[in-house]
């Protein structure tokens, strides 16, 4: 299905937000005016651009601590994002979750997670309800290569593909599972060949081309909504930042980003191929990139303005019913 | 109409009318049919490992009640999505000692998401698990780990000493919006007692006034209890008339209830089959000095398990657990 020239200018504001919010946070938190641990997504923006611009309102979404972007590219606004990591009242939860724990549910977006693994399972279960419900609805688990190594990952695969859940599984195989290499801990060189012990199809796609992912992806949700159960999307693709804002960068190579940067950024490649194409104009392009830099800097300015929560709210919400 | 049942089968009425009356109720667990329903070639539903789910699948279907792999981490963690998503799961997770395979779902996921996201998300889960000692079970099997849910914020636990509250409490778990840790102690799944046929509720977070009596209070949970009705007995023998409390539910605590109690009698022992530090008996002992010191005739008396793992020979295992007889000593005890 190709992709129509809205649906086009959408996908790269998606990937434009994403890195400009991503680009904002680092610079908040090295002046020191934001707080937490921050894991920036900026660099594998065309993953989750490219795999939520095939999800709808019936969808579900799980991530990781590198969470922001699917929350973007699903549809949670910048506003209630930033004011969240703000620690404001105001903020998507209410100032609770912080960037860890950052979710959406009325956007379909089950939250980011603090526990490597720990949202493969809870996408699972959201599939579990799209099929026990028949909602038709697909439940899509981001994870990193780290958190293939972790038995909730083996656990939902294999219940999953038993099971012919509507789920897809999307690896984004960044090189680095925190501050050590992939091939360090994984001795395969494809982490997607690990669907086939649960009987499970498996792709590959280059994480920096939105077109591949999308490609990729569409074919992979397109099976879970017809019931033919899970894929696991392997998605290669590089982080620009290191694990966490402030961590100190010395595991990795001097250049290695900057090859990356400068050769593969899904942005610019995207730009090359729809100007290239001639389907987009590049002027409509930076008319994106303006209102995404107007939205973000209204965002920011809110979210510094907005009311703290009170202290008493520190009681709430522990339970129901309240 | 009341009839006497066992609460094992009093569990399993309790999910029937669970099922029945919200389609949103699903069941996963290991075994919990046993390969799914499989009259063609002789073979029955195992029910799980205490048989308390058997029929379940036959009545319900393998979409409604699911066998899980043994994957306790996978299958907790995709009850709390399927929860959060609109889902009602009830997880059996056969034995309370292998959360230590599973506890990140609980602790990290089901107990923290609605605080997490500001009051915006509900995990309405009920985790179904076996307690305690008394089967030569030995050391993994066998434990009473239910004061590690209590004293997570955001779980609920309940564990009920009678097939009657273990039905009506079962129903509450099920029904409620926050994630629920429903233990089925040992020492009375296979008991009887009168149950009514139809839909009741126990509410969580009640304790039960099960003995009256003006002496001492004895305060017990699950198994304990009976063990305390007997040690009562006794007492009342030697003209001591003991008053029995049954917690119910561990979390939240029925404090009231506790300290009503000890206003009218003065005296507490409480009963816990856990081991001794940092659990609910220590709770009640310090519900009881921190708001009921002026209350207090005597110290606060406890009986427990030893802080070891639990044995497996018969002989070792009644050692270590509680029973009637070492309720009576630690009364006597109290002077």
């Amino acid at each position: 299905m190709e992709l129509t020239h809205e649906q086009l200018l959408v996908s790269y504001r998606t990937m434009r937000m994403i890195r400009v919010f991503e680009e904002k946070l680092h610079e908040l938190v090295t002046a020191g005016k934001l707080g937490g641990f921050l894991h920036l997504y900026a660099g594998q923006e065309a993953v989750a651009a490219g795999v939520c611009r095939r999800l709808d309102e019936r969808d579900y979404v799980a991530t990781t601590h590198r969470g922001h972007g699917h929350c973007i590219a699903k549809g949670v606004r910048a506003k209630g994002m930033m004011a969240e990591l703000f620690g404001r009242a105001t903020g998507v939860c209410k100032g609770k979750g912080g960037s860890m724990h950052i979710a959406d549910l009325d956007a379909g977006m089950l939250g980011a997670n603090g526990i490597v693994g720990a949202g493969i399972p809870l996408a699972t279960g959201a599939a579990l309800t799209c099929k026990t419900k028949r909602t038709g609805g697909v439940a899509v688990a981001f994870f990193g290569d780290g958190a293939s190594n972790q038995g909730q990952f083996h656990e939902s695969l294999n219940m999953a593909s038993n099971w012919k859940l509507p789920a897809v599984y999307v690896v984004e195989n960044n090189g680095w599972g925190e501050f050590t290499p992939t091939a360090f801990v994984v001795p395969v060189p494809d982490i997607a060949v690990r669907a086939t012990s649960y009987g499970m199809r498996s792709d590959i796609a280059d994480g920096n081309d939105f077109f591949d992912v999308y490609e990729k992806a569409g074919r992979a949700i397109a099976a879970a909504r017809a019931g033919e159960g899970p894929t696991l999307l392997e998605c290669k693709t590089y982080r620009h930042y290191g694990h966490y804002v402030g961590d100190p960068l010395t595991y990795r190579a001097r250049g290695e980003a900057d090859e990356w940067r400068r050769q593969r950024d899904p942005l610019v490649r995207f730009e090359a191929r729809v100007v290239g194409d001639g389907r987009v104009e590049a002027g409509e392009l930076r008319r994106v990139d303006g209102e995404v830099a107007a939205e973000l800097e209204a965002a920011v300015a809110d979210a510094e303005r907005d009311p703290l929560p009170e202290p008493a709210a520190v009681l709430e919400d522990v339970y129901g019913g309240e | 109409m009341a009839r006497e049942i066992p609460t094992a089968l009093a569990i399993n009425e309790a999910l029937v009318i669970a099922m029945e009356t919200d389609p949103d109720v699903i069941l996963m667990g290991e075994d919990v049919a046993g390969g799914g329903t499989r009259a063609a070639e002789g073979t029955d539903e195992m029910g799980g490992i205490m048989g308390v789910t058997r029929g379940l699948c036959t009545r319900f279907g393998p979409e409604r009640v699911l066998d899980t792999p043994i994957s306790e981490m996978g299958m907790l963690g995709t009850a709390v999505g399927a929860a959060m998503t609109g889902l009602r799961p009830v997880v059996e997770l056969m034995f309370i000692d292998f959360l230590g395979v599973c506890l990140d779902p609980l602790l990290n996921q089901a107990a923290k998401l609605r605080y997490m996201l500001g009051g915006k998300a509900r995990v309405p889960m009920t985790v179904r698990t076996v307690t305690g000692a008394g089967m030569q079970s030995a050391a993994q099997h066998s434990q009473s780990l239910y004061w590690i849910t209590a004293g997570i914020p955001g779980l609920k636990t309940v564990i009920p000493s009678n097939a009657y509250d273990a039905k009506g409490l079962l129903l509450a778990a099920i029904r409620d919006d926050d994630p629920v840790v429903f233990c089925e102690a040992k020492g009375i799944l296979f008991d009887s007692a009168d149950v009514p046929e139809g839909d009741y509720v126990v509410p969580l977070g009640s304790a039960a006034v099960v003995r009256a009596g003006s002496d001492v209070t004895l305060v017990g949970m699950g198994a304990t209890v009976k063990m305390a009705l007997a040690a009562a007995a006794t007492l009342a023998g030697e003209g001591v008339s003991a008053e029995v409390v049954d917690l119910r539910s561990l979390a939240p605590l029925d404090e009231e209830t506790v300290l009503a109690s000890l206003a009218r009698t003065g005296r507490l022992v409480v009963v816990d089959e856990a081991t001794p530090r940092c659990g609910i008996a220590s709770d009640v002992a310090s519900l009881c000095v921190t708001k009921g010191f002026d209350l207090l005739d005597a110290p606060v008396g406890r009986v427990t398990a030893p802080h070891t793992p639990v044995p497996f020979s018969a002989v070792l295992e009644q050692a270590y657990m509680p029973s009637a007889e070492k309720i009576v000593a630690a009364v006597r005890a109290l002077g």
